[in-house]
């Protein structure tokens, strides 16, 4: 799923910065859930302990995770949950439709997962005559217009409620216009109600995989999580890699500072742990339960001391609720499945460097996203690496498409920059050039106006600072 | 695909590093705790806080307040696990008249529809409670099948105010739910609800629109 061409981030930006009711909804929600996350952690002390032990935590499951992979798909097949790994998601969509053929399952619905984005599962299987449903309020939404999720909580925050009152109303069936969010809620759950009751397969993501147990744990406040893996007959889980922790207790806290992180909510509506099928003399369930686990470029991140720490995210989305990026653009201008910090991150890694080059330097590194991790995951740190790599070919390094972000233009301004730096008389030469005329330089000359094109022209003084020193007197002490 | 599987392992394993793992500090876990008399209040506070609907009853009176709350509400039926020590109970002393008792004693697949579109509420017992954030521990099974806390538009919910626990994680560790699980446990805070429509909290969107807990002070 490597992109070909470099995908141009500050084009897109651009564009969505000219929004305004992009900007207005997003702003609304992200200051919500900037308020709700605070109102969640009134005690700092509990915040940084909650964040140091859910670090280590997940920092301790990295440590031994083949060992825990091979314990937790020990455990899954002892309680009959049938585990299948793909190293791409070209892969992963093979093996989930060879599942539903199996089965003879000609319609799906989905609970909300990101892996299952990234695979870009519901495309794949509609060319091959199934139907694939999102049932997640908000999925469901961004599905009707054939949208791509905005955020990973809120798939749909993008829109507000009289987009989605015009969206419902000649969508969805016999559906009349109203704003009320009850009605338009109701309409959802009466189409998706009917679906959950006739599908022939659910699929899942996966918010922890216990390796002790053999246990899904996922994580919802609608029910929809688990309609689709309790009502038909055959569920599908879907998952990355990196998911699976020793112990249901470690579970516990990473639970805990997942919802309040994420929505600001203590507790989510449900937290279900699913074991097994549908078991002997139970009386529903799944008859089948299949989990699908992913690489797509995860081990490669594995390989990595510096970048692993990317594996510890919950995908909570905090960062990006609170960077000053994502929050003024939304997630779409990022033209990746994961957008804001967080897929700053992940995405180059998924796709390539040179490709996503762009994507590394939209940011600020304020360093906000960090502040607020819940796994404390260095992200400007990894960016400033991540950018490093996009122009360098270092040796030992694995990350994919290395050295492919190198330009030409910007190899000779560094080799002209480093030529007159290390000579003194030319340095000289130049400086007075720039002192004399850099003014009179146009902010639409070639190369300058890459920088100025958002950014005041910088004026050199008139004389520079060793001049000065040589006329006005001074010593180097 | 064992292919695959050999090839991620051997990645994974390649890239080494299992050193000595980190210590876990829990003290902030440990720290959140309550006196018995105080975690039912607790669990009830934040419980409401997302809707759910509260009954005080005894370990005497609770099947009368679950028959009261049906007969208020006018329910066509409940659903109830026959063969489960609760709902043994409530069948006993159910009255004839008024919402009818309707047992989940067949697989899902014979009425399917019916239980889709035809059930007024579902009654379940719970294994405990979580008092930090508020919510209850199901351990659905063959005595009391998994949809009958989904599907109906109305959950009760049977609590046993000794059964409540600090926090999820001192109730995992006082189920044993460590050691093993059964095919489903859960973990139900309030009725059903969404945000994704403009942040606005809507209750009811694919689970109950109600959850009403059947609170029975038991504690000495």
């Amino acid at each position: 799923m490597h992109a070909e061409k470099e995908i141009l981030f500050r084009d897109s930006a651009s564009k969505a910065l000219l929004d305004p009711q992009l900007r207005a909804n997003f702003r609304r929600a992200m200051d919500g859930l900037i308020t709700k996350r605070r109102n969640q952690f009134p005690d700092p002390r509990d915040l940084q302990d909650l964040r140091d032990l859910s670090t280590t935590i997940r920092s301790r499951s990295l440590l031994s995770l083949p060992e825990l992979l091979e314990q937790f798909e020990a455990n899954c097949t002892k309680n009959g949950i049938k585990v299948h790994w793909a190293e791409t998601c070209e892969q992963a969509n093979n093996l989930v439709l060879s599942i539903m053929q199996a089965k003879g399952a000609k319609t799906l619905v989905k609970g909300k997962s990101m892996v299952s984005e990234e695979m870009h599962l519901n495309a794949f299987l509609e060319s091959k005559g199934i139907e694939a449903l999102e049932s997640d309020l908000g999925e469901y939404i961004i599905q009707l217009d054939g949208e791509t999720p905005s955020h990973i909580i809120m798939p749909a925050i993008h829109k507000n409620k009289d987009q989605i009152a015009r969206q419902f109303s000649q969508k969805i069936k016999d559906a009349k216009y109203t704003e009320d969010v009850d009605e338009l809620t109701a309409m959802a759950r009466k189409v998706l109600r009917e679906k959950f009751l006739k599908a022939d397969a659910g699929l899942s993501g996966v918010n922890f995989a216990v390796a002790e147990t053999g246990t899904l744990c996922l994580v919802e406040n609608e029910g929809n999580g688990r309609m689709s893996t309790h009502v038909p007959p055959l569920h599908i889980a879907v998952m990355g890699l990196e998911k699976v922790v020793a112990r249901l207790e470690d579970v516990a806290p990473l639970y805990a500072i997942l919802t309040r992180s994420a929505t600001g909510q203590a507790v989510s509506t449900y937290f279900n742990m699913i074991t097994g099928p549908r078991g002997t003399d139970e009386k529903d369930g799944p008859q089948e339960v299949h989990l699908v686990i992913l690489d797509n470029g995860r081990s490669r991140m594995y390989a990595d001391p510096q970048l692993r720490a990317t594996l510890r995210c919950i995908r909570c989305g905090a960062c990006m609720n609170h960077c000053p990026v994502y929050t003024r653009i939304g997630g779409h201008a990022y033209e990746a499945i994961y957008p804001g910090p967080i897929g700053k991150m992940v995405t180059p890694q998924m796709e390539g460097v040179g490709v996503r080059h762009d994507l590394l330097h939209g940011s600020s590194l304020c360093g906000a996203c960090a502040e607020v991790c819940p796994v404390e995951i260095p992200i400007p740190e990894i960016l400033v690496r991540l950018r490093r790599e996009a122009t360098h070919e270092d040796v030992g390094s694995n990350v994919l498409g290395r050295g492919t972000g190198r330009t030409g233009t910007e190899d000779w301004a560094w080799r002209i920059w480093a030529g007159v730096l290390k000579r003194p008389a030319l340095y000289r030469v130049a400086a007075w050039f720039a002192t004399r005329f850099g003014k009179a330089l146009p902010a639409s000359a070639p190369l300058i106006k890459n920088w100025t094109r958002t950014r005041t022209k910088p004026v050199p003084a008139r004389r520079s600072l060793s001049e000065r020193m040589r006329a006005e007197g001074g010593s180097h002490e | 695909m064992s292919d695959a599987r050999t090839a991620i392992l051997g990645r994974l394993r390649a890239a080494g590093g299992a050193g000595p793992l980190p210590d876990l500090d829990t003290a902030v876990l440990e720290r959140r705790q309550w006196p018995a008399a105080e975690r039912a209040e607790r669990l009830r506070k934040g419980m409401e806080a997302v809707h759910t609907e509260f009954l005080e009853a005894t370990s005497a009176t609770w099947p009368a307040v679950v028959r009261a709350f049906c007969d208020r509400e006018g329910l066509k039926n409940l659903l109830f696990g026959p063969t489960c020590e609760d709902g043994a109970e409530l069948a006993r002393s159910w009255a004839p008249g008024g919402t009818k008792l309707m047992p989940y004693d067949r697989p899902v697949e014979t009425f399917k529809d019916e239980l889709f579109t035809g059930v007024d509420a579902g009654f379940t017992g719970t294994v405990g409670g979580v008092a930090e954030t508020g919510g209850l521990l199901l351990m659905p099974g063959p005595a009391e099948p998994r949809l009958m806390s989904l599907v109906p538009p109305i959950h009760i919910a049977l609590l046993r105010a000794s059964t409540i626990q600090d926090t999820f994680w001192s109730a995992v560790k006082a189920l044993g739910w460590g050691r093993s699980l059964p095919p489903n446990a859960l973990l139900i805070s309030g009725p059903s609800k969404t945000a994704d429509i403009e942040q606005t909290l809507a209750y009811g969107v694919h689970g109950p629109k109600r959850l009403i807990v059947v609170l029975v002070q038991d504690l000495a």
